[in-house]
């Protein structure tokens, strides 16, 4: 239990596992917060008074992920976060991006969910490095687990790390964690106007894969119109439409990925 | 749920810098949030309800200023206030708007003891 900050009441613990080691590795997600400045005293006063402060709340998580961007710009890692609704595909993408293309690129996995290593099983059986992270009750990934995952995981030097985030259109948004671009997924199971009803996670995303097109025949899916809705939301996004199923459309992302990370 | 984590770091920050200055407890603390900064304030008065009996900011009087959102056009350049990050320019019409103010999230003062 973490008691100076209290946090989810009984402490979560974030638990780390990298797909075919047995060691654990657990860590409690506050920890900066335990050493403050001890042995080095101020005035003590004597009635109250203001300190302003203008500090962003989200800061301490925001150096955090500077300082992985900072890791993977020395080491030319190219690390991408994706970002979804739960089951919008993001590990299958993954799964068939790693077939195609693990004999041309050193590709590395961050799995995050709430429970169990499914995913990162998954990703390992595809033939990437892939480290679990499991958030407990966390609804988001934050810069500190990638900083510590990205060390457990011992990447290497001009590789890609794909970052899958928690399923969850809301929370993962707010959280940088020092990635060189943004993309979100999209189903088309899941109705047109996701990205009004759920903007933040569209805003600051580069790239938006409309997931699923297999499944367009049988739906009323208008693909226009939600790429109108995102549009409306973050202009500059652009779109791939793929079935991660099929595989149709696959070329186009990963066209896409090779001139990202020229 | 995020604010949780929001609540986390707001109390690490506050805390951190009381500390800093010998203080006792904090009386008070005041935010800047964004109306469209993906926060939500009930969730986050929730989150702090239920943990703030373990900080310093136990009984602190919390002040939230509410900072409205203001979007920009990219295309005529007019200034609108709205409600969401989806509008669309109530001038031209178009679609290519940015956010300038109404993301903030930010501790901008604690009073201390
Ligand atoms: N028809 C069809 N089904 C798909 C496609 N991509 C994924 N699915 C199915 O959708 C379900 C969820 O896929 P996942 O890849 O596990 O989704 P996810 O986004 O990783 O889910 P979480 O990690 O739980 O958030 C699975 O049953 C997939 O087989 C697709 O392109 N077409
Ligand atoms: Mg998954
Ligand atoms: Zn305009």
């Amino acid at each position: 239990m973490c008691t100076t900050c209290g946090c989810e009441g009984n402490g979560n613990e974030i638990k780390m596992t990298v797909f075919g080691e047995e060691k654990k590795l657990t860590i409690q997600n506050h920890e900066h917060n335990h050493n403050h400045s001890h042995g080095h005293h101020h005035h003590s006063h004597e009635h109250s008074y203001e300190i302003n402060l203008e500090t962003n709340i989200l800061n301490q998580n925001n150096l955090l992920a500077e300082r992985n961007r900072g890791y993977f710009e020395a080491k030319n890692i190219f690390a991408i976060n994706m970002m979804s609704s739960p089951g919008s595909g993001k590990t299958t993408l993954l799964e068939k991006t790693i077939k195609d293309l693990k004999d041309k690129f050193q590709l590395y996995v961050i799995e995050g969910d709430q429970q169990t290593m499914n995913d990162a099983e998954r990703i390992g059986k595809a033939g990437a490095p892939v480290i679990q992270v499991n958030t407990g009750n966390g609804c988001h990934l934050d810069a500190n687990m990638i900083n510590k995952a990205i060390k457990k995981l011992e990447v290497k030097d001009n590789s890609i790390i794909f970052i899958e985030n928690v399923g969850n259109l809301v929370c993962p948004a707010l959280f940088d964690l020092g990635e060189a671009k943004r993309i979100v997924i999209m189903s088309v199971t899941e109705g047109e106007d996701k990205p009004i009803k759920y903007p933040t996670i569209f805003e600051d995303a580069d790239i938006c894969i409309i997931n699923k097109t297999d499944l367009l025949p049988y739906l009323s899916y208008d693909v226009e119109l939600a790429k109108k809705y995102a549009l409306r939301v973050n202009h500059h996004l652009k779109f791939i439409e793929v079935s991660a199923t099929t595989g149709e459309g696959m070329e186009k992302w990963y066209d896409e990925l090779k001139a990202l990370i020229k | 749920m995020h604010e949780m984590s929001i609540v986390v770091s707001i109390v690490e920050i506050a805390e951190s810098e009381a500390k800093k200055n010998n203080a006792k407890k904090i009386t008070k603390l005041e935010l800047d949030i964004g109306t469209v900064s993906g926060i939500e304030l009930d969730a986050l008065n929730f989150a702090f309800e239920s943990i703030k009996n373990e900080t310093m900011l136990k009984n602190a009087q919390i002040k939230i200023n509410k900072i409205k959102a203001k979007s920009k056009c990219e295309d005529c350049n007019y200034e609108f206030n709205v409600e969401d990050v989806y509008s669309l320019c109530p001038k031209c019409n178009s679609y290519k708007t940015t956010i300038i103010h109404g993301k903030e999230m930010k501790v901008k003062s604690i009073l201390i003891d």
